[in-house]
């Protein structure tokens, strides 16, 4: 390992290998950052174009334009695509790009690992997305991928899906092991635990959460591949086991993984609202507390998602109490930026736009997540367009948009020129309204009763269907002007400053913009 | 690379098969917790027990519910829909089954009850869950489960409902299946 930093100071002074090897064999966290982001795009993309293809099914009632089959292939590629492949490697692109730079160290502490992490991603969603050309499909189950749908009528292409979720798992390992080998070992001097950015405190915490999950995920999907071919019953209540066994080891996973989507953004977020607010950012050392009290819960609420599958009622009662403590530390955080913002002389640049936008708009979906947390609600609610509206209110104003706001905050750093302020006020707007013309109606038509995951519907869900629809295709075409943004951004533009905002704090903002190719070969002073 | 990075590194990479380990894990200790709070609706064989014969006990129903697994083409049925019974004495029942195909065939029913806080104090003696059926081509049965309900049954609780599912099992063998094995408390 000595061997592969020695190698850096060699390289010292050269930029980067020309042509394609650079990317290939690249080991530069700069170059893996960009490569991290420009795949979760693709991903983003694709992803989407899925969820095009249900909401234009879901314009009308009635079977239009999929046939059933398919439709289900689309819910399950949608959901497996954007977790997985959109926003876990954009937390993951972000954190190659800022860590290191934030901390004062050279590089990522493995950047061999680094290089084959993200290498082996590619080919995990290569994967994923043959299955659709197979014979039975694509997986048809929902990207939670319940047993014994998921095992006993399953499609063929299971396996494949099973193989690709075990490349994914051991890429996201991979780099979250490298991101905390960093944070823990390759701080410049000075820089103490309690004085790291929030980025990289919610990065660390991510890492550990990956680490503690991914593996037990890993897990459920290799119990699914012996109950498939190896003649076991894991999940089948014909040889013993229990179909409900899965949803506990998948949940063990599953609740952990919202968190590992969503704390890397309060990171994120927390820096844009400091620099645009031009203030010290409110209560540093409780915003940490909350992240990690948010963590060390999220493994205690899984069961709030399997209220209806016949619990006891203490199980019941304790997963519900727990979940509502979750509230706590989340309002500690929603507090602490309204605080920063509070009298600060605030400018609404795009990031800063996402960012609040990310506040408001975070909470509500938090608020949902409350009413979902209450046993008896929650058997009216389960598994209808509420907990859609939810999850998405959650995820797309969520961590999207504190990805999206991570990106006009720093692509001025990473490429050293300035996006068209603009345009970006243009694509946040566009943005802002689609999402809640697509989501906030999902409210209603959930709390009426419409199932999730049907590809048709009563007629009395018509009206509000079509407004999503509609707002979903405004969110999903404005996410083709934020590519033209970015191009646009990275072939040129204004030039950026170093410190590129006003208000900026932090080492990422003293290297010279477009970032070096190295940087902090010798670490930084920290006063 | 620094000696600490090593030793970090080296906790984390240990860290991942002990998760993964872990998830395989959470498989008996889910079992385990659920026998121990019988929250699973999952009876087990209990021995004849004088203890808990009282002549007080309290009405209650049982009412029997029978379903088949998916492609389980079987007749199966309880002889009684519903039976009166009092808590603290012994009662048997019989399911009717009969193999409707024209090949030999295996199957294994799965109990559950609910409520499942009545699991505990649902005692068998006897019931056919706890082994297979083997039936040949156009052959019937009444299957028999001997129990009692504990006078310990919290007493808002006046109606219990013992169902079984039957699975068809003929492709199988034995040792996956030696999992299932219910061992006597």
């Amino acid at each position: 390992m000595s061997a592969v930093i020695e190698n850096h100071h060699d390289e010292h002074d050269h930029g980067p290998a020309k042509g394609l090897t650079r990317w290939l064999f690249t080991t530069n966290h700069k170059d893996i950052g960009t490569l991290y982001l420009w795949f979760s795009f693709a991903m983003f993309l694709i992803g989407g174009a899925m969820a095009m293809v249900i909401r234009a099914e879901l314009f009308q009632p009635g079977m239009q334009i999929v046939e059933p089959e398919f439709y289900n292939q689309m819910i399950t590629l949608h959901g497996l695509i954007m977790i997985f492949g959109g926003v876990m490697p954009a937390f993951v692109g972000l954190a190659n790009w800022l860590v290191p730079m934030m901390i004062g160290a050279p590089d990522m502490a493995l950047p061999r690992m680094n290089n084959l992490s993200f290498w082996i991603l590619p080919f995990a969603f290569f994967i994923l997305l043959s299955s659709l050309f197979m014979e039975g499909g694509a997986p048809n189950f929902g990207w939670t991928f319940y047993a014994p749908l998921s095992t006993t009528y399953a499609p063929p292409s299971v396996t494949f899906f099973i193989f690709s979720v075990h490349i994914m798992g051991a890429s996201s390992i991979m780099g979250a092991i490298n991101v905390v080998v960093t944070i823990m070992n390759m701080r410049a001097p000075g820089v103490t635990l309690m004085k790291m950015p929030l980025f990289v405190w919610s990065w660390l915490i991510t890492a550990y959460l990956l680490i503690a999950v991914m593996p037990v995920l890993a897990g459920a999907v290799t119990m699914m591949l012996m109950d498939i071919h190896f003649g076991t019953s894991f999940f089948n209540a014909a040889g013993g086991g229990d179909p409900v066994l899965f949803q506990h080891i998948f949940w063990f996973f599953g609740h952990p993984e919202v968190y590992i989507m969503i704390l890397p953004a309060f990171g994120i977020v927390s820096h844009i609202i400091e620099t645009f607010s031009r203030k010290q950012l409110f209560g540093y050392s409780s915003m940490v507390w909350a992240m990690l009290s948010i963590a060390i819960l999220s493994f205690v609420v899984w069961a709030h998602h399997m209220f209806t599958v016949g619990l006891p009622l203490a199980a019941e009662i304790f997963f519900m109490w727990a979940t509502m403590l979750i509230a706590v530390p989340t309002g500690v955080k929603v507090f602490n930026w309204v605080a920063t913002m509070f009298r600060g002389s605030l400018t609404f640049e795009t990031p800063m736009l996402f960012a609040v936008a990310f506040v408001v708009l975070f909470t509500i979906g938090g608020l949902s997540g409350l009413m979902l947390a209450i046993v008896p609600a929650d058997f009216q609610y389960h598994d209808t367009y509420f907990v859609v509206a939810h999850f998405h209110y959650v995820l797309v104003p969520g961590a999207i948009f504190s990805i999206m706001a991570a990106v006009y905050y720093w692509i001025p750093k990473w490429s050293g020129n300035m996006y068209d302020e603009r345009l970006g006020k243009l694509h946040f707007w566009l943005s802002f309204i689609g999402v809640n013309v697509t989501f906030f109606p999902q409210h209603f038509i959930g709390l009426a009763g419409m199932p999730r995951r049907y590809p048709d519907y009563s007629l009395v869900f018509a009206d509000w269907n079509m407004v999503s629809s509609v707002g979903a295709f405004l969110f999903g075409f404005s996410q083709l002007l934020f590519l033209f943004i970015v191009i646009k951004t990275v072939m040129g533009g204004k030039k950026a400053t170093d410190r590129v905002w006003e208000g900026a704090k932090g080492l990422e903002w003293t290297v010279a913009s477009p970032a070096p190719y190295h940087t902090f070969s010798s670490p930084p002073k920290i006063d | 690379m620094k000696k600490e990075a090593k030793k970090t590194l080296i906790r984390l990479i240990v860290a991942v098969p002990l998760m993964f380990a872990f998830g395989f894990a959470l498989v008996p200790l889910y079992d385990v917790f659920c026998e121990i709070t019988g929250i699973n609706g999952k009876v087990f064989q209990s021995e004849h027990s004088e203890d808990l014969i009282t002549d007080d006990g309290r009405k209650i129903a049982l009412q029997f519910i029978s379903t088949n697994n998916e492609n389980m083409p079987w007749t199966f049925k309880p002889s009684e829909q519903v039976m009166k019974i009092e808590t603290g004495k012994y009662y048997g029942a019989t399911f009717y089954v009969k193999n409707t195909t024209n090949k030999k065939m295996t199957a294994q029913a799965v109990p559950s009850v609910a409520p499942s806080n009545a699991a505990a104090h649902l005692k068998k003696l006897e019931c056919f869950c706890f082994e297979q059926q083997e039936l040949l081509p156009g052959e019937e049965a009444l299957l028999p489960v001997r129990l009692l309900v504990s006078n310990e049954l919290p007493s808002n609780i006046k109606n219990i409902i013992l169902s079984y599912t039957i699975f068809d099992i003929t492709d199988y063998n034995d040792e996956v299946l030696a999992h299932n094995q219910m061992e006597i408390e």
